[in-house]
């Protein structure tokens, strides 16, 4: 076989990983902070993406606009749903927020399909990013080389504001112990409200990104979801370093899978899932309870 | 800040369908210090919740300085200018020392600084950078009492600081609880030493099954000791 082959594939595998490193990582977000099981990660996906095709054909606004503004819709929709639909399930079992976020999975789906059908529409790569560079082993286009350096930024800055803010040690308390944050004055309802706009954001941009490569569809995220639950699964479900960093390695993983074994590419990410869950079942990087 | 006053009438409180208080009524005037007593399963922690408006279900009226607070959530009542320290400590395991001081947020000015209660508690000093549960029991007590010092609150729910504790541990918190009290501030305190409590209460109140069955104010302490053993099943 081809280096060229070998490192085309790599990059698949690298751009995958960009997009489940971000999806990974709200999802594990959401789970860490709320309880929620969101189905409907793939769904804000789609959102971003169509959010950035609607910004585009109704309004004329382009690419950098849609980068921007279709992750904060994403955003907005999720903080809407998580103060009218969402924050009845908190007191629920895991199960009752996962079946709410299915359904609403399906609803958003089903309104897209009704209105836009299933064909996929173009949207086209911004004039700066077009072309791309001759490596010597292989041809790297600048979108690509884009959507993993910008991903890599957004998962490495979310996790500098969880870490190292204030706001992110509001969230980890919040995480950790909801009363008790309460009973310190601080307002975790409204945070909670804030956490899942963000995980759903980062979905979101996820879909703008992913537009120029894969073009906009509704069911574009319909079986990304499955795949970003298994590698939370791996990672750990509320660990946001493991979601990122088993994103991005699972992405090239499958990406390999498809120049030595062609036929495992799709099973890999649960081959490993199941492998993980026999062996350390919290997750790679998740706290054993 | 003018210090906040407390007073309880008639509160029941629920966890789920088990009705825990049956009418607990008790005051705490501005400046004084009062501590509850009782048996363990009184109700005493669960008051101390439901003043902090960390149990849902709860009746009857908690008036703070004149407001009533029973259908408020937890943050408003710490906005006011509450405190808690649980008796279970409540330090965060993903937090350090330092993000654990500073989590709470602050109400005024009024409040020590983080250098301050660092000189007072100096152990947290050298282990800032460590993971909160890390600590020794000793040192996470230092921590939940520290951290209840920077926010400038003037009323402070005390649940059994010194329960478990060595005795020059139960020292140094005693010192900072009388710091709190020379301050001026108000505090309720539910503790099981009662030597330890004896020396700064102002009124003892004891509880058994969920009600206040007592009222024994600091004057008549010595004369009732009797009375007090038996009340503690000591």
């Amino acid at each position: 076989m081809s280096t060229q082959v070998l490192f085309g594939q790599l990059l698949v595998g690298l751009i995958n990983g960009s997009f489940y490193a971000l999806l990974a990582l709200g999802f594990a977000i959401i789970f860490g902070l709320l309880g929620i099981i969101n189905i409907a990660q793939g769904t804000f996906y789609m959102i971003g993406a169509f959010g950035g095709w609607m910004l585009l054909n109704y309004f004329g606004l382009g690419y950098w606009w849609g980068l921007l503004l279709a992750p904060l819709i994403a955003g907005i929709v999720g903080m809407a749903l998580e103060k009218t639909l969402i924050s009845r399930m908190y007191k629920l079992d895991h199960i009752y927020g996962l079946l709410l976020t299915y359904g609403l999975m399906m609803f958003i789906m089903g309104t897209f399909i009704y209105f836009f059908q299933t064909a996929p529409r173009p949207y086209p790569v911004p004039p700066e990013l077009q072309g791309g560079y001759n490596l010597g082993f292989m041809f790297l286009p600048k979108y690509r080389a884009w959507v993993v350096l910008v991903s890599l930024t957004f998962c490495l800055g979310t996790w500098f504001v969880i870490e190292k803010t204030s706001v992110g040690r509001n969230l980890r308390a919040a995480t950790e112990n909801p009363m008790l944050t309460r009973a310190f004055g601080i307002n975790v309802p409204a945070l909670l409200t804030f956490g899942f706009g963000i995980g759903v954001a980062l979905a979101g941009l996820g879909g703008v990104l992913a537009g120029p490569i894969y073009s906009v569809s509704p069911i574009m995220g319909g079986d990304l979801v499955i795949v970003v639950f298994a590698i939370v699964v791996v990672g750990g479900m509320q660990s946001i370093l493991g979601a990122v960093i088993t994103g991005l390695s699972l992405g090239v993983l499958e990406g390999l899978t498809k120049v030595f074994y062609a036929q495992g590419a799709n099973m890999v990410i649960f081959v490993i899932m199941f492998i993980v869950l026999m062996v350390k079942p919290a997750g790679l990087f998740g706290q054993e309870k | 800040m003018a210090e906040l006053s407390l007073s309880i009438s008639d509160l029941h409180a629920f966890y789920g369908d088990s009705h825990v208080l049956h009418g607990v009524t008790l005051d705490v005037p501005a400046g004084e210090v009062v501590t509850i007593v009782g048996r363990n399963g009184a109700g005493k922690t669960t008051t101390l919740r439901s003043i902090m408006g960390m149990i849902e279900k709860r009746t009857g009226s908690i008036t703070i300085s004149g407001q009533n607070v029973i259908a408020s959530p937890p943050e408003k009542i710490a906005r006011l200018g509450v405190a808690y320290v649980p008796e279970e400590r409540g330090i965060y395991a993903t937090l350090d020392v330092t993000e654990n001081l500073m989590l709470p947020r602050k109400v005024n000015d009024s409040g020590m600084t983080l250098e301050k209660i660092y000189e007072l508690f100096p152990n947290l000093h050298a282990r800032r950078n460590s993971q909160g549960t890390r600590l020794s029991g000793g040192e996470q007590q230092m921590l939940a009492i520290g951290r209840v010092l920077r926010t400038g609150a003037s009323l402070f729910l005390l649940d059994e600081p010194t329960e478990g504790l060595a005795p020059v541990i139960v020292q140094q918190i005693g010192k900072a609880i009388e710091l709190m009290k020379a301050q001026g501030h108000t505090i309720l305190l539910v503790e099981q030493n009662f030597r330890f409590a004896a020396k700064i209460t102002d009124r003892h109140y004891v509880m058994e099954r969920g009600r206040v069955i007592d009222m024994i104010p600091r004057a008549d302490v010595e004369k009732r000791a009797g009375q007090i053993q038996q009340y503690l099943g000591i």
